[in-house]
């Protein structure tokens, strides 16, 4: 086992080969903010869901699907693929428009979600959905799966890497850290979680429930490399995963810090949108609001 | 017995445990409650704003839920534990079993969100298998009311039963239909209406439409009696061998998947004491799916005309 203390990490850009161009970073930011639009609608259909994490992790999550993750939406099963773990299935309304927006599925799919027959389920059913690679809805079980895919990749001598997305609230549960000791033993440095810090959970601000800080602290106590960037800074969030892919010898966690809601002014920062679904009103506000934001960028 | 069938009063069996929790708080100071992040609506949040410093969220923490709560039980409280069905019997059932169980302690475990009526979240969140779970384990009482009023009564009268008791609640506004003169009893079974060729006995929000199934067989000429079967455990054995005796044939209807809960309490009593066909309408070992209760109730078979059609279907195939 290295027991080196971990530095502390520098989170400005990197100026490598690999960093985004101002372009990238206006294309990504007005993607992400297109597929707010389809979250918004999503619920607003369904008549229910959770709109509050997937609106706040939509850059992250746009940034690593359309720039980071090795994939391949015509043939998902492709054995090197990267895998995408989405450890708090409620966000699945932002997963399913990324989804589509890769191509693993037809747009118009996103507005029978959660509706009986539709293969988008109210959570991730690896059995329903092309792409999805876990089930969700329990919290607290994803990143020991995911630990266990890169442990297959590490077998196989797969270029796979694992990225692992969980919730705030859901560091409450006791098995993220079993997993998070466990992937700091196995040294698996082909494994990335991403924490979607957005500070609420169902009952409240995650504060006035439990908090869980010092949250870096705990996963460097861990062993794991910890980088913490503004979620909402797509060139941060890129960088943040470029070093990521240099770490050895040990797992990686992206802590991005979001706005819950992130875009659609009544929905920010209450934990009341971690589920819920929009009025007619609010819909009509949320989409004006959004299209402002667009053709801002 | 005065039944309200149909009925045009709904009401939500978890906001009677919320009102029912608020009665008790103050009657009895022992009384303590415990939510893992969902007291919004489970409705325990009702008893947290009376009394807040006898209310403890855990947070998202299923396992340190049910083993805080035996640690209060065993310092003289009367916890009640409550979180969805799916993450209390499911993901902490070993808490259960080793913290509360096994010391046979006073927890009450009242977990909402049960069945296929969750409705969109889907069947991660659609808990199938908890009775199974639950019968399990040795000493554990389980109830599942029938309606809201039932819901109030099983609570509030199983306060100082012995050992750890389990309470199976809903997600969706169901039909508040039992008469005023309704009673609870724990481990009597209640005949709602009675009949001679088929027993419908049912529990939770199917023993309603069980009851407008009755109605429709009535039609035919079918007469049905119905039971509500609101205690799975310990199961009352005189009532099923009753049924059998007097009337037949059983149909069991629980909205579970069909191993281990009900259906198979029924078959064993029936077989140990007067055995006799029985036919269990029941989730057929499988998940759910989203969609909308109303149509999830549907598309598994629990419609009042489903139910009929089931029972005929059954009647016809063992004759009397
Ligand atoms: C094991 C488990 N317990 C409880 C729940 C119910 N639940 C769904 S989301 C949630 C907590 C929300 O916290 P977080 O995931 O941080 O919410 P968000 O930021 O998406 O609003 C809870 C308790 C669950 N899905 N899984």
């Amino acid at each position: 086992m290295n027991l080196r203390a971990p530095q502390p990490v520098d989170t400005a850009p990197s100026r490598a080969a690999d960093a985004l161009s101002a372009e990238d970073i206006r294309e990504l930011r007005r993607g992400a903010y297109e597929l707010r639009k389809d979250v918004v609608t999503m619920v607003y259909k369904a008549k229910s869901g959770h709109p509050g994490g997937a609106l706040g992790h939509l850059d992250v999550l746009w940034t690593l699907f359309a720039r980071v993750l090795r994939h391949d939406p015509k043939n998902p099963k492709w054995p090197d693929r990267d895998r995408f773990v989405l450890s708090n299935g409620h966000t699945c309304p932002g997963l399913y428009s990324v989804l589509a927006r890769c191509g693993y599925f037809p747009r118009e799919d996103l507005w029978t979600f959660r509706k009986l027959g539709s293969h988008l389920q109210g959570h991730t059913s690896s059995k329903h959905t092309p792409g999805v690679e876990t089930d969700g809805g329990s919290l607290g079980l994803g990143l020991s799966q995911g630990k266990g895919m890169a442990l297959a990749a590490r077998l196989d001598g797969r270029p796979t890497r694992v990225y692992v997305l969980m919730s705030d609230g859901e560091q409450q549960e006791g098995q993220p850290w079993e997993a998070a000791m466990g992937a700091a033993h196995f040294k698996l440095d082909n494994l990335c979680g991403i924490i979607d810090y957005n500070r609420i959970q169902i009952d409240g601000p995650l504060p006035k429930i439990k908090e869980i800080e010092p949250l870096a602290d705990k996963y460097r106590a861990f062993g794991w490399e910890v980088f913490e960037v503004d979620g909402h800074d797509i060139a941060r969030i890129h960088d943040a995963f470029v070093r990521c892919r240099k770490v050895r010898g040990r797992p990686q966690i992206v802590i991005a810090r979001v706005i819950p809601g992130r875009g659609v002014s009544f929905m920010e920062n209450d934990y009341k949108w971690h589920h819920g679904s929009p009025t007619p009103d609010q819909y009509s506000k949320a989409m004006e609001e959004l299209d402002a934001a667009i053709r801002s960028f | 017995m005065q039944l309200s069938v149909p009925s045009d009063r709904q009401a939500f069996t978890r906001d009677a445990y919320g009102d029912a929790l608020a009665e008790l708080g103050a009657r009895r100071p022992e009384v303590v409650v415990l939510d893992a992040d969902l007291s919004g609506s489970t409705k325990t949040s009702v008893f947290g704003k009376k009394f807040p410093e006898r209310f403890f969220n855990v947070g998202v923490s299923e396992a340190d839920l049910m083993c805080t709560a035996s640690g209060l039980a065993r310092s003289g409280k009367i916890p009640y534990a409550s979180t969805f069905a799916v993450f209390g019997a499911g993901k902490a059932w070993e808490m259960i079993r080793q913290a509360i169980a096994y010391p046979g302690l006073r927890v009450r475990i009242v977990l909402s969100h049960a069945g296929v009526t969750v409705g969109e979240d889907g069947a991660s969140h659609q808990m199938l298998e908890d009775l199974a779970l639950m019968r399990a384990l040795p000493g554990m009482t389980v109830i599942v009311p029938a309606d809201a009023a039932e819901t109030r009564q099983a609570v509030l009268g199983t306060v100082d039963v012995p050992g750890p008791v389990y309470i199976r609640l809903s997600r969706n506004k169901t039909p508040v239909f039992l008469p005023d003169s309704y009673e609870f009893r724990l481990g009597r079974a209640t005949v709602l209406r009675d009949g001679s060729d088929v027993s419908l006995i049912a529990c939770g929000q199917l023993v309603y439409p069980a009851l407008l199934a009755a109605d429709l067989l009535q039609r035919d000429g079918i007469r049905a009696r119905v039971l509500n079967m609101s205690t799975l455990k310990p199961l009352d054995r005189e009532a099923v061998q009753a049924c059998a005796q007097e009337t037949g044939r059983i149909v069991t209807l629980e909205e579970h998947n069909i191993y281990g809960g009900l259906a198979e309490a029924v078959a064993r009593a029936l077989v140990e004491t007067h055995p006799a066909p029985l036919h269990a309408i029941a989730v057929q070992d499988r998940f759910g799916l989203s969609g909308t209760a109303d149509e999830l109730l549907d598309y598994f078979g629990f419609t009042p005309q489903k139910i009929a059609d089931e029972t005929r279907k059954f009647l016809k195939a063992t004759p009397a």
